[in-house]
């Protein structure tokens, strides 16, 4: 690969998730548990547009391929994208998305937190910009986790088979290989193997005051780097995508 | 009828500029929000730098197409609006008057330059109706992203805080 390419491939990995994940989140539209937080889920899901378009509209422009930012959001099949297997993981019951939500937003925090120093100026200004709406992501998340940890017998149970169910997804967060190792080496990206001891101090502190236990998970998964990804992105992509393939025009 | 002929300084667009509202809350001009980074007037070009209160704020493009429409319906035909992302727009960079107009309009102005604690839920945010600072939040995230909902103990009116960012 060539250094653009690899810019490129960097470059769909941070906006990916943010698309993914937002999409998920845009699904509790119309069913959260209580307004107050259906409005939050979907200002979570926003801010993440909003990122994902600022980190795909770059992308493209460095591709040079005249892809902008729908192109790249609508008219990739499942082996192009590079979100984490994480974020593509469906809702499931509120606490399985708040599990999904925490583990996510932790990382993207420690992450952006790097990126602000990237030599790459877009990316560093991007990183600068999403931080501020990342702290409350995390407030939000972090808060539910311990509300239903520490709730009632059923809000915790439900809440630990969530942080159970997806902690097999997490280790993947902090693979390195030569795309990442490049970037770093470029002084343009982060060294996300670093992050993990942080990350693992954080849910820790959060869990132990949710009254919660950390996963004790052996099975890991991880493919997204090479487009493999589970079954589940494909339905995603096929609602998401469903509208600008059908109708290229549409418009409103 | 004849408009006058634009003026090519900074001043006079300045002044058109003050006509643009925020489309989220009407009282506000799209200057007192702090989203004008800048005007640059090149030959009879006009060129506004806008920046976005949050990376997905949809309010955005409708801004971005006010400006346009009303500095062309002032005579200004080349306009060009750009987008700049640094320094990150910070609630800090409402003017006193946006301030002041939100408070009237029944929102909480964001807490004063400096102080972040009301973002962490250590300083009372006012109640806009009564000026009670006996006042709790409802949820973090409300109308509108830059939004979050409060309500008042003493009044028992709910308002809108304009987050602190
Ligand atoms: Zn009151």
């Amino acid at each position: 690969m060539t250094d653009k390419e690899m810019l490129f491939e960097y470059l769909l990995r941070l906006g990916d998730n943010c698309v993914i994940l937002s999409q998920r989140l845009a699904e509790w539209c119309g069913k959260a548990p209580v307004l107050e937080e259906e409005m939050a889920l979907m200002n979570v899901g926003l801010d993440l547009v909003g990122q994902a378009r600022l980190i795909l509209d770059y992308a493209g422009k460095v591709e040079g391929a005249g892809r902008d930012e729908d192109k790249l959001a609508y008219h990739r099949d499942a082996q192009d994208w590079r979100n984490l297997l994480l974020v593509e993981q469906p809702n499931g019951d509120f606490a399985v998305t708040m599990a999904r939500q925490l583990y996510f937003d932790l990382f993207q925090q420690l992450q952006f937190e790097a990126l602000v120093k990237s030599k790459d100026q877009t990316i560093s200004e991007i990183a600068a910009k999403s931080l501020k709406e990342i702290k409350y992501h995390v407030r939000h998340s972090s808060d539910w986790v311990i509300r239903l940890g520490d709730g009632t017998d059923e809000s915790h149970e439900r809440m630990q088979n969530a942080l159970d169910q997806l902690w097999g997804f997490t280790p993947e967060m902090f693979d390195m290989d030569a795309v990442e190792q490049a970037m770093v080496d470029a002084g343009i990206g982060v060294d996300v193997s670093t992050l993990r001891d942080e990350w693992d101090a954080r849910i820790n502190a959060i869990l132990t005051e949710a009254t919660l236990k950390r996963p004790d998970v052996t099975w890991e998964v991880r493919g997204s780097r090479e487009g493999k990804h589970s079954e589940h992105l494909g339905y995603l992509l096929a609602e998401m995508q469903f509208l600008p393939r059908a109708y290229p025009d549409a418009s409103w | 009828m004849t408009l006058p002929a634009p003026q090519y300084d900074k001043a006079a667009v300045g002044a058109i500029l003050e006509m643009v509202k925020d489309p989220e809350i009407p009282v506000l001009t799209v200057e007192d929000m702090g989203i004008i980074r800048d005007v640059d007037i090149e030959g009879e070009k006009v060129i506004v730098s806008i920046t976005p209160t949050y990376s997905g704020c949809p309010a955005m493009e409708h801004i971005s197409n006010d400006i346009s429409t009303t500095l062309k319906l002032h005579g200004y035909g080349d306009v060009e609006i750009k987008t700049v992302l640094s320094p990150a727009w910070s609630s800090d960079m409402i003017t006193e008057r946006g301030r002041e107009r939100m408070r009237e309009y029944g929102i909480a102005p964001p807490s004063d330059v400096g102080s972040k604690g009301a973002m962490l839920g250590i300083d009372p945010v006012s109640c806009p109706q009564c000026g009670s600072q006996n006042t709790s939040i409802v949820s973090e995230f409300g109308s509108t992203a830059c939004k979050a909902l409060y309500k008042c103990n003493d009044c028992m009116e709910p308002f809108d805080y304009f987050k602190c960012v």
